[in-house]
């Protein structure tokens, strides 16, 4: 099952024989304050350093959320996917909880995008997947609904069961485009959680077949060292069969895990993705230092007050 | 072991989420001859509170906050019915609920172990509550605070449908209103008129302590 996402210039395949797909989720102002006020005062600078910190970190794909209270979301949305599109070539998520958020980001954005994204709720789904379908999109679906966010893998394999009825059955998206979210719940809360992401997650590949995704950062909300369980989580979820996570691409730890885990699992061949990575990460450190050399070996070069030799002294 | 001294452990073993032992010794205090108040006040409630400030700093975690919760709740449910006998009043009474159209329910749990914790009654309505199950429950419970949760965007403006229905039937200057959630800022809560917001569990409950206080100075005046 190959699901295939574009912007207008690349093309980026999800599937178990891929790379697995990190989806950099940097670009929503949820718990950012400062981002937030940016945003409500139509500053959108922040979000150019946001998509250089996350391309540089390893991401493939971008999401975009723009969900800030008492803000016109649709233009911040709109003028966002401008933006990004004119910093990258990473094809987007259009991630909105508001129906008019993601048909503005859908009609702007250029390419195939993937939406973030639809409940088994009837009327949620009456709403987005025509939508989605009109664009020709891709779609993320949980299986919550109206009454809860189940527990139990069965249960959310029957929701999976009754958006598949609806958006392949009667809005006829196709399953390829359709890229499930198995819930990761955060660890924190009760330590049960997260086995019971992975047995939905394998329950969805042996029963559908289908990509999925999730919001990884979700499993370690609340607990130190994030990045560890981030990094841990991953390749044990994508042995069960995820292939893809919403993630803090930033965060090298879980980058290479991801890489790493790829590598194990036989979607590396001979390893040239791990070795090449490694390789611009030596030319990255060796260029870091001979740049540190030079700044040394000229003093003062033009600076009388601020160069090294006095900073140093000052230390 | 003295009073002093089973106060003490029982403040220890609280801190730790030690659910079993805090309830062995919160029974042995009892047959000791401790009075309820004594155990709550100067034990579990003491505890609860480091807990918090522990998580605010950074300290202590959500599972850690959890199982001391649970602890506290545990003893409790012992205390509970003497402390009703002795007439001892909580400090004060939490109608909650995540609003209509949403199912996150993780902070908000997290939210009723600590204001419990704390010494409040709370009443939790669960999850997709709408705004006549809210006006009902303040009118059945009287509280002096209604807290609404809400974990996303669309969900957040019935903070605002909830309000007005509690103006609508009269309710609102007899209760409190606090909200929160991952999306929701001071500057939200204070556009939908709501009297308080926190960031998170332990701020809550700081937060809910005051807004009694303010509550209980209205209403004598």
């Amino acid at each position: 099952m190959h699901t295939v996402l574009r912007s207008a210039s690349k093309e980026v395949v999800i599937g178990e024989d891929q790379p697995f797909c990190i989806i950099g989720e940097r670009i929503n102002p949820t718990g950012r304050k400062l981002f937030q006020e940016q945003l409500r005062s139509d500053d959108l600078s922040r979000i150019e350093r946001d998509v250089a910190d996350q391309v540089a970190g390893g991401a493939m794909v971008l999401d975009v959320n723009m969900g800030v209270p008492l803000a016109d979301e649709a233009e911040l949305m709109r003028k966002a996917v401008r933006l990004i599109q004119s910093l990258t070539d990473l094809p987007l998520v259009i991630d909105s909880s508001i129906i008019e958020v993601l048909e503005a980001g859908l009609a702007t954005y250029e390419g195939k995008a993937l939406v973030n994204s639809v409940t088994a709720e009837d009327e949620r789904m009456d709403a987005i997947l025509p939508l989605v379908k009109r664009h020709g999109a891709a779609i993320i679906c949980l299986p919550n609904d109206e009454e809860e966010i189940p527990e139990q893998p069965e249960r959310r394999l029957e929701l999976v069961r009754k958006i598949l009825d609806v958006a392949n059955g009667k809005y006829q998206i196709p399953l390829e485009d359709i890229v499930i979210d198995p819930l990761a719940m955060p660890i924190g809360a009760d330590t049960v959680l997260v086995r019971r992401t992975l047995d939905t997650i394998s329950l969805i590949r042996s029963e559908f077949g289908l990509n999925m995704t999730l919001g990884a950062s979700n499993v370690s909300f609340g607990m130190p060292n994030r990045s560890a369980i981030g990094a841990a989580f991953l390749p044990m979820a994508m042995v069960a069969g995820l292939t893809s996570a919403i993630v803090d691409a930033r965060s090298p730890e879980i980058v290479r895990a991801a890489k790493a885990a790829d590598l194990l699992l036989d979607r590396d061949p001979w390893g040239a993705s791990w070795i090449s990575r490694h390789r611009a990460e030596q030319v990255g450190v060796a260029q870091a230092a001979a740049a540190q050399a030079a700044a040394e070996a000229e003093p003062g070069a033009g600076t009388a007050v601020g160069g090294p030799a006095a900073s140093l002294g000052a230390s | 072991m003295n009073e002093e001294e089973l106060l003490a452990q029982l403040y220890d073993l609280t801190l730790v989420g030690n659910a079993p032992a805090v309830l062995e010794l919160t029974n042995v205090g009892l047959e000791m001859g401790l009075s309820p108040e004594a155990l709550l006040f100067n034990a579990l409630i003491p505890s609860l509170e480091e807990v918090g400030a522990r998580f605010e700093r950074g300290d202590f975690f959500v599972p850690e906050m959890l199982i001391a919760g649970r602890a506290m709740a545990g003893a409790m449910d012992r205390l509970r019915p003497l402390l009703i006998e002795t007439g001892v009043e909580s400090i004060g009474t939490f109608v909650m609920g995540t609003v209509k159209g949403d199912v996150h329910d993780i902070g908000k749990n997290l939210c009723n172990i600590m204001l419990e914790g704390a010494g409040f009654q709370v009443v939790d309505l669960g999850v997709q509550v709408a705004p006549e199950k809210f006006v009902a429950a303040v009118e059945e419970h009287q509280p002096d605070i209604v807290g609404f949760s809400a974990f996303l965007t669309t969900t957040m403006p019935m903070f605002k449908a909830n309000i007005n229905a509690l103006e609508k039937a009269g309710l609102r200057d007899k209760v409190m209103v606090m909200v929160g959630g991952a999306p929701v800022t001071q500057e939200y809560a204070d556009a939908v008129g709501a009297d308080g917001y926190a960031a998170d569990a332990s701020t809550a409950v700081n937060r809910a302590k005051e807004l009694v206080k303010k509550h209980r100075l209205v209403g004598q005046a």
